[in-house]
Parts: C-alpha cells; structure tokens; sequence
C-alpha cells in the first residue's frame, strides 16, 4: 500500500470538503449548537435560577443518579450539582453523536459522488489501488468529525468550566473518564461507522440512497454508542477502556471488510 | 507512424507473455458480459507502438468497455487482454501508471481549480517536477489562464481541454480517448486531433475511440469497427478500401476534354462518364498507373488524375449495409 498516494486521496477529498461551505457550514453549526449554545444556555440557566421549588425540583433529579455517581457530584446546592451532573454525565453522548454525524454525512457521499459526477472512472484508470483509495476516503471522512469531536470537546471544556467551574472550587473539567472517552472510545467508534457507510457508499446507485442506507445502519449504532458513552461516564475506568477495546475490534473488522467493498468497476458505476 | 496493426480471427482462450515486437495493446477474444448483456464479444486486436488506432461504432458498440479493458479499470469475463505485455488485471497500477485516460464525460471536481485537478492526477501518478509540468500541461492546451479558476465554471471546450492536460500530465506511453472531441466546437477539435498527431510523432500509441467518422478521416493508421460489442471490420483504412469498394473512381482533366473519352474503351475501365471531367471507375484500383500510362500513350494531354479514396464515413456505412445483408 502506497501512503503518499493514501494521503493524496484524502487530502483532496478534504480540499473538495473546505470548497463546498455550503456543505460543512450546518455542519459546523450542528456542532456548535451541541458544544457551545445548548451548554452555555442549560449551566448558565441552572446555576442562575433563583426559584426554591425549582431548586428543590433539579434537586430531586440529582437524587434519581446511581448513588456512586451522586458521591462524585460537586456543588453545595441542588441547582450547582444538577448542573455538576449534567456537565459530566448527561452532556457524554454528545462527544459521540455529534462527529459520528459529521463523518457520517460526510462518508456517505464520498464514492457514491464519485459515481455520480462520473470522477469516479479517472480514479479506476489511476495507479491508485482499491485499498488506496478506500482508506483515502476513510480518512477524509474519518478527520473531520474528529477535528470537531476534539475543538467541540475543548470549547465544552470551556463552558462548563467557565460558568459551573467557579460554582464547585474551580475548573473540573475534563475528568478522567471523559479523557478515555474523547481518546480512546470515540476514534473506533468513528472508524467503525464511517467504514460501514464507506460500503455502503460503494454499492449503492446514488446519494440520496447513501444516506437513506446510512442513516439506517448508523442509527443503532448511535444509539448504542450514546447508551455506552452514558454508562461510561458513569463506571470504572476499565469499564470505558473495555468498550474501547471492543469498538477498535470491531472498527478493525469493517476496515477489512470495507476495503474489499471498492472495486474499480464501482468505481464506473457498475457492478452491485 | 508504426505499421499497421494487424487482427486474428481466431479468438484465444489465453495468450503468451508479451513477445519482444508485439504490440502495445494485445486484445485475443476479449469478451465482457453484465449479466445477459454482452458489452464486448471475443474482440481480438493488436496495437503496435506508435499507432493511432480508431475504435468506430454508435453508442453502445463497446468502444469504452474496450478502453477499460486495456487499463484493467475492468477485468474481462473472457479472454486475455495484455498491455504493454502486462495482464491489466493482474499488474493494474504499473499499466495505468504508463496509460492516460480520457473518458468520455471528462470526470473532473468542479469545485476544484483547474490547477488543483491537475495536481491531484499528477501526485497521484507522482510525477516529478509537479507545478512546472502543470504549466507546461496547461499552456500546450491552451488553460493557463483558467488554472485558477473552479472547474464548475468551465466551459465544455475548457473541461475537455484540461481532462486532455491532465490526461498526458505525466507523459503516457499509451494515450486512450473515448469519444474526446464529443460536444466541443470546431477549434477545440481540432487541438484534440492534432494532440493525437503530435503524441503519434512521438512515437506514443493512441487509441481513439469515437463515432464521428469526420475525426478519424487521415488520422488512424488502423480502423475498428465495432457493433453490439463485436467486432464487424478491422484494418488499416487503406486496406478496408480495397475490401469493401472494389472499383476505384478517379477523376480526370485534360487539355482537350473530348480527348478523354478513349478512356472509355480501355478494358479495365467499369464505368466512365464525362461533362467537364471525366470520372472513370477501374476495376482495381492497382490499374491506375496502367490508366495514366494508356492515355499519355493515345496523346492524351493530362492536368489532373485524382483517384477519389471513399471516407471513413462510407466506409462505415458500407461496413453496416453488408452486416445488414448478410443478417
């Protein structure tokens, strides 16, 4: 396999990514809305509220927690440990979901596009192997959504530490799980949907009909990546560390299957 | 320009590894089929070096499975298929890497620049010297100034230029067009035409595949032509002539035009008939000599003998109304 030829796939289809704003912008939105605009609104608003019914209502929230995860809660009202708990536990999924759905809308278009703007035949006569240009597009696909995971994750970092911080003794965020999560969890998480819609990509007949199959396959998946981020947070750190481990498996096992998936006469559109 | 390639009829199930002399492009009863379709029937064929060989047939001939064949974009159902002696299926990037493709829609990211799909071809072939072949690339089709510009705002003759540029960017030994001058007006024709000549000079090998028959006029050194996947007739267009149009006309002048008219009687004359000229047909075209012999022998003052070769076009359509015949 060729690396520089690898890289040349991929730094194109990302050059074709930063052209089309009219793409990646709502993307980008998506993502600060989950990141930035939600958190700053929900701490600034908990830890602002002055009503004692509803202080004593967020309250009862926290008491529903497991108990390991209420010890671990900090702040001296109910509101500030609501927010305490929401920051780290509850805001988890969205470390998840949001750059799955960048990869995601990304990968879904990348070889079916290739078909369908009929670029796809220079890259069937190029010295380009399959393999080259599979992973090629994995990457592009793969690079964004975890650009976004890592800049959404910093500016999470910020906001809760900005408004909840000075509330508990100071910055708190990220805590150690969340670390394992965003470093060890969410890459094979990304590889793994990416390389499933990769496939997908490769043997359907139009974009439309990418992301309809996308959006089918990817949909469990996220939620069982937000139901194992939650619990995640929530448990030992070999907990996270062994669904990492099952995730880079399994993301393993799509690359390998995802690669045979390319072949040239996809490539020209023909061929199921 | 190399010698004319030459065909089989036999179709082999399988072929030796590449002879020293053999041809460029070795095709031995190369068969494509997706599912009951069958895009290319037993196509036997052999391209030397330095040929232009023209590929004629209406859409949905097979002249593009052809092309993908050759560069391994596609493995035959049957058949072998050798390029540059190589098996393109077995040996695709280093046969590609010799190969320059254009396709018949010119398969360029418009949201790209002009330069950036140069680029792009250019390190994905990793050539070296990247920018200055660039230039050179774009000035030799004439898209220097448009090397900055997206791709989505091209023209068709712009597109169909830089498709070229990019195509013979990293210099290819085998240079394969698919219908390249398709849509574009008479100027951008005619520097596609005369990009093929060059390359041809060059002693690189082109395959053109193409149904306007007006292109291919005095430009192949060997005619395919191809229908429903197989093949109908193949030749130099030299050779498809004396096939298919047994009696050569010419066209004659004189100083004293009556004076043609003895040409009438001579026996291997078919057909002759005068107003001004005189256009006479022979019954082989080998007799001309013969013709301008006898009639400066019966004090005939010739000005003009202009023996008239039949286009491709009639010779296309010739090629047709004997298949349609013999259906």
């Amino acid at each position: 396999m060729n690396w520089n030829r690898t890289w040349v796939v991929a730094r194109t289809d990302l050059l074709q990514l930063w052209r089309s704003r009219d793409f990646w912008i709502p993307l980008v939105a998506i993502a600060g809305l989950f990141f930035v605009a939600l958190p700053v609104l929900l701490f600034t608003s908990l830890t602002t509220i002055s009503d004692q019914g509803l202080v004593q209502q967020i309250g009862d929230l926290v008491d529903t927690l497991p108990a390991s995860i209420q010890q671990q809660v900090q702040g001296d009202s109910p509101n500030v440990q609501a927010a305490y708990a929401m920051a780290v536990y509850l805001f988890a999924p969205l470390a998840i979901i949001v750059p799955l759905t960048v990869s995601s809308a990304i990968g879904s278009h990348t070889i079916v596009g290739e078909r369908e703007r009929g670029s796809g035949e220079f890259l069937a006569h190029s010295p380009a192997s399959e393999r080259e240009i599979f992973v090629g597009k994995l990457i592009a696909a793969l690079l964004p959504g975890y650009a976004v995971e890592l800049v959404g994750f910093a500016l999470y970092s910020l906001v809760v530490n900005l408004i909840v911080g000075p509330k508990v003794g100071g910055w708190f965020f990220p805590t150690a799980n969340w670390w394992v999560l965003v470093l060890w969890v969410v890459p094979p998480f990304l590889a793994l949907v990416v390389a499933l819609i990769l496939r997908i990509s490769a043997r359907v007949s139009s974009a439309a009909a990418a992301q309809q199959s996308s959006a089918l396959i990817t949909l469990p998946l996220v939620i069982s990546a937000y139901g194992m981020a939650s619990a995640s947070l929530s448990r030992a750190g070999w907990f996270i560390a062994g669904v990492g481990l099952l995730a880079w498996f399994a993301a393993a096992l799509a690359l390998w299957r995802g690669i045979r998936s390319v072949r040239r006469e996809r490539l020209l559109g023909l061929g199921g | 320009m190399g010698t004319a390639p030459n065909t089989t009829a036999a179709a082999a199930a399988t072929m030796p590894a590449a002879a020293p002399g053999a041809g460029v492009v070795e095709l031995v009863g190369a068969t494509k089929r997706f599912g009951d379709v069958v895009a290319l029937s037993e196509l036997t064929l052999s391209i030397p070096a330095g040929t232009i060989a023209m590929l004629l047939g209406p859409n949905g001939a097979g002249k593009t499975t052809a092309v993908r064949v050759v560069t391994g974009a596609m493995p035959p159902t049957a058949g072998a298929v050798r390029t540059f002696g190589l098996d393109p299926t077995a040996d695709g990037e280093d046969v590609r890497r010799r190969c320059g493709v254009v396709p018949a829609r010119p398969a360029l990211y418009d949201r790209l620049t002009g330069a950036d799909n140069l680029r792009y071809a250019a390190q994905l072939w990793e050539v070296d010297a990247v920018e200055a072949r660039i230039t050179r690339a774009a000035e030799r089709f004439g898209i220097a100034d448009a090397l900055a510009l997206r791709v989505g705002g091209y023209s068709t003759g712009m597109r169909a230029r830089l498709a070229l540029a990019r195509a013979t960017l990293h210099d290819p030994e085998l240079l394969l067009l698919d219908e390249p001058t398709a849509g574009l007006d008479p100027e951008s024709s005619r520097a596609v035409l005369d990009l093929i000549r060059g390359m041809a000079d060059d002693g690189r090998t082109v395959l053109m595949c193409t149904h306007l028959l007006l292109e291919a006029e005095g430009l192949a050194d060997y005619v395919m032509v191809l229908d429903h996947g197989r093949t109908m007739i193949a030749g130099s267009p030299h050779d498809l002539t004396r096939r298919l149009f047994t009696g050569t006309t010419v066209t004659l002048d004189a100083e004293v035009p009556g004076s043609l008219d003895v040409a009438a009687s001579l026996p291997y004359i078919t057909h002759y008939q005068r107003e001004w000229t005189a256009v006479v047909t022979l019954d082989d075209p080998d007799r001309l000599p013969d013709l301008v012999a006898d009639l400066v022998a019966r004090g005939v003052r010739l000005t003009r003998v202009e023996p008239r070769t039949p286009t491709l076009e009639e010779l296309y359509f010739a090629v047709r109304a004997k298949d349609a015949d013999a259906g």
